[in-house]
């Protein structure tokens, strides 16, 4: 059982929780992920760690509303428990100073990028940050981001805040602008792939990180495998990050339907 | 060992017992059915499918054994249960003596009166067995009985534990080789603490074997007796991920046990495995019996497939199988490249699936699958083999005869080719060996690793074996633990 201490709705959709998790949060490291579960019938849900503070003991977690189960942790308020919660769980980002990196994330991706933005900042890289959503409302934590970047573009579908336009238009504009040595990209699969296409096109190393359909988490069960250089691989032991190049990710978008 | 036995046997009241009856009368008896749920109602049901013994056929069936003075069947117990002591303490209806008695080397006898493959163990060393040629004596339907009288009583014996001396020893894994550790560890006065990942407790025992052949009622009340013998507890956590191996050495752990299993499936990587439909029979057992999908009230969603292929021949495919029928698959098939006679599965359970109208396609192996255009599976081609020369398991090879190749439509496949052990551990932690299969390197005697704190036992050490082996390397490991920590005092 675990604690609300902090609940913020950042958009429509997306609200940012503050839960007790004291041991998460001293071992957790950019890129990892929890598993949720909420009430006795409760789903096993995968959701990237925004952020942590171990002298609070506490962790980040920003959850849009897309489905029944994240509906039903969006509905918790301050004071109330999360039923089970375990974690930190798959690789951290491997954070090293590769010169210019591109962030871009996408929606709700934005959250889990945060820490890998900071600790790509920290560790020497100049940090040029894409975040795109389809209007300004669904722009998430713009300050944040902002905080850790060299700079930071905004691209939304409808023009209503930054750059009209995908989020491929504004890493494209970057990429063309100056040398990139590496990309990380996190957002919803489509984006990833688009990204991907686009980074492969001007040979730029991306890493993507995978949200898949997870049970146990732990190797277990082998529902989140993907396939990455035409091998079979599980996103929550493998992964969840993989180079994007490489990942199939047409048959992930498939396997994502699997049970709508 | 030898004169512990001796002297239980010389007792007054086992004495009286064995004159009270000629062996003859004895061996004349017929082995006791196991009462089963009619096939047509229980591939509707979770209900369990064998009822248990009535207390008139297990004081029956007691007398059959003759409580040899060489008693061969304890050497084919992985856990050495006194077998003639339990047996002859149902013969004279002291039902809670003989669970105490299973009690005294079992942490989970219930569960292994039902699960354990006893044909291969403690009855294939029967004296009618390997003497008289005969059916043995149905030890694991007593140990069953006992068990389960106990547990009907609400008289449920704790095992006595010696005064608590304080040192710290963590279990990763509350399967069957961390719960028998913890079982003896505590029993010894140590101060143990079992850590879980998952949210529930029982490892294979809660989120693998079905609820028809082992329900969960059983698994909690197991648990709940090393509870109330001071075993502690955590779920949610993951050793190596959660809390570290310094963590667990800060906190003051003087030993750890690893028994993390072999969660990790293995599929055969065949075109179109990727496909919507197809799982591992890790993830449908989990589904199913872990978060409770079929019950309409669950948030997790399962397949419910009407022709539901399940690939392998062991015991979990026969639970995939049987499971798929309760949920209504109309044809439930089972999968195998090698005859019936190679199948790994009990004997019982391909009974028990074959009774409820499972299909067998054996020396069939699977080829790739196609599926429909939003990527759901929906046929599997197969290659007919047949028998060859025998390999290093002295198993027939099986060979694919050139051309034979099947066509079957399905909509559901359950891939149950076998585990590989979980990598988490081997990955976070330093100072153990591990093969390249990724399973633990112990020594076989002490079940020590190349940390000399740190011991491990079951899959992960096997690398995919039964709930029995893993108890009886737990109970291995703790001897040896607990001789190694008394040493550098």
């Amino acid at each position: 059982m675990n604690k609300i201490i902090g609940k913020e709705n950042l958009s429509e959709k997306v609200v940012r929780f503050e839960v007790e998790a004291p041991l998460i949060a001293k071992s957790r490291k950019a890129g990892h992920f929890v598993i949720l579960r909420v009430g006795k019938k409760g789903e096993r849900v995968p959701y990237t760690i925004a952020a942590a503070d171990p002298k609070k003991g506490t962790i980040t977690l920003v959850i849009q509303r897309v489905g029944k189960s994240s509906e039903k942790v969006c509905q918790l308020e301050v004071g109330d428990y999360i039923t089970d919660m375990v974690g930190p769980l798959g690789k951290a980002t491997h954070i090293e100073n590769f010169g210019t990196v591109v962030c871009a994330g996408g929606g709700v991706g934005v959250a889990p990028m945060l820490p890998i933005i900071e600790a790509m900042k920290s560790a020497g890289n100049r940090v040029i940050s894409v975040l795109a959503a389809r209007s300004k409302e669904l722009i998430i934590l713009e300050e944040q981001v902002a905080k850790h970047s060299d700079e930071v573009i905004i691209m939304t579908d409808d023009g209503s805040y930054g750059e009209k336009g995908l989020i491929t238009n504004g890493v494209e504009k970057v990429i063309q602008r100056e040398k990139v040595d590496l990309c990380v990209t996190i957002g919803p699969a489509i984006m990833m792939k688009f990204v991907s296409l686009l980074t492969k096109k001007y040979d730029v190393p991306t890493v993507a990180s995978l949200n898949t359909i997870m049970v146990d988490g732990t190797g277990m069960c082998g529902a989140c495998r993907v396939t990455v250089g035409g091998k079979t691989r599980f996103v929550c032991i493998d992964g969840p990050e993989f180079d994007a190049h490489l990942v199939d990710f047409d048959e992930m978008l498939m396997r994502l339907k699997a049970y709508n | 060992m030898s004169d512990y036995l001796q002297a239980e046997r010389a007792q007054e009241w086992r004495e009286a017992l064995r004159k009270s009856m000629k062996n003859k009368d004895r061996t004349n008896i017929s082995r006791v059915v196991m009462p089963e749920v009619d096939p047509e109602v229980r591939s509707h049901t979770y209900d369990e499918v064998n009822k248990g013994l009535t207390e008139e056929m297990a004081v029956n069936e007691a007398h059959r054994c003759l409580d040899c003075v060489d008693p061969t069947c304890i050497t084919g117990c992985p856990v050495e249960i006194n077998i003639p002591k339990f047996i002859k303490n149902i013969e004279r209806g002291e039902y809670l003596e003989a669970a105490k008695t299973l009690k005294e080397t079992s942490a989970l006898p219930a569960v292994c009166g039902r699960v354990c493959p006893q044909e291969r163990q403690c009855e294939s060393k029967c004296f009618y067995t390997l003497k008289l040629k005969k059916e043995p004596v149905a030890i694991g339907h007593l140990e069953r009985y006992a068990a389960d009288y106990e547990r009907m009583s609400g008289d449920i014996s704790v095992p006595e534990t010696a005064p608590a001396n304080g040192i710290k020893i963590a279990v990763v894994g509350s399967g069957p080789a961390g719960l028998a550790f913890a079982g003896d560890m505590v029993k010894l006065g140590y101060d143990v603490t079992v850590y879980e990942a998952l949210h529930e407790l029982g490892g294979v025992l809660r989120y693998g074997i079905p609820e028809f052949r082992l329900p969960n009622d059983i698994v909690d009340i197991e648990i709940d007796g090393l509870k109330k013998m001071g075993v502690k507890f955590e779920t949610n956590c993951i050793v190596g991920k959660t809390i570290s191996q310094e963590d667990l050495r800060e906190e003051g752990f003087k030993g750890i046990f690893i028994g993390s299993g072999a969660g990790l499936p293995n599929f055969m990587n065949i075109p179109g495995e990727n496909l919507i439909g197809i799982m591992s029979c890790n993830e449908y057992l989990t589904r199913v019996n872990l978060m409770q999908a079929a019950d309409p009230e669950s948030d997790t969603p399962v397949y419910q497939g009407k022709k539901v292929a399940v690939v392998g021949g062991g015991n979990t495919a026969m639970d995939a199988v049987r499971t798929a029928r309760r949920l209504g698959a109309e044809k439930a098939m089972i999968i195998y490249r090698r005859s019936e006679e190679e199948m790994p599965a009990r004997v019982e359970e391909i009974k028990h699936a074959k009774e409820e109208g499972i299909d067998f396609y054996t020396l069939h192996n699977p080829l790739c699958y196609e599926g429909d255009e939003r990527g759901r599976v929906q046929k599997m081609q197969l290659q007919r083999m047949e028998l060859g020369e025998p390999d290093q398991s002295g198993r027939r090879r099986p060979v694919a005869i050139a051309g034979e190749t099947v066509w079957l439509e399905v909509d559901e496949v359950i891939v149950s080719v076998g585990v590989s052990p979980n990598p988490l551990i081997p990955q976070t932690f330093s100072g153990m060996e591990v093969t390249s299969w990724g399973t633990i390197v112990v020594n076989n005697e002490t079940m020590q690793t190349a940390d000399d704190m740190i011991f491990a036992g079951g899959d992960i050490v096997r690398g995919g074996a039964t709930v029995i082996l893993a108890m009886g390397d737990g109970r291995k490991a703790a001897m040896a633990m607990d001789a190694h920590i008394t040493s550098r005092q």
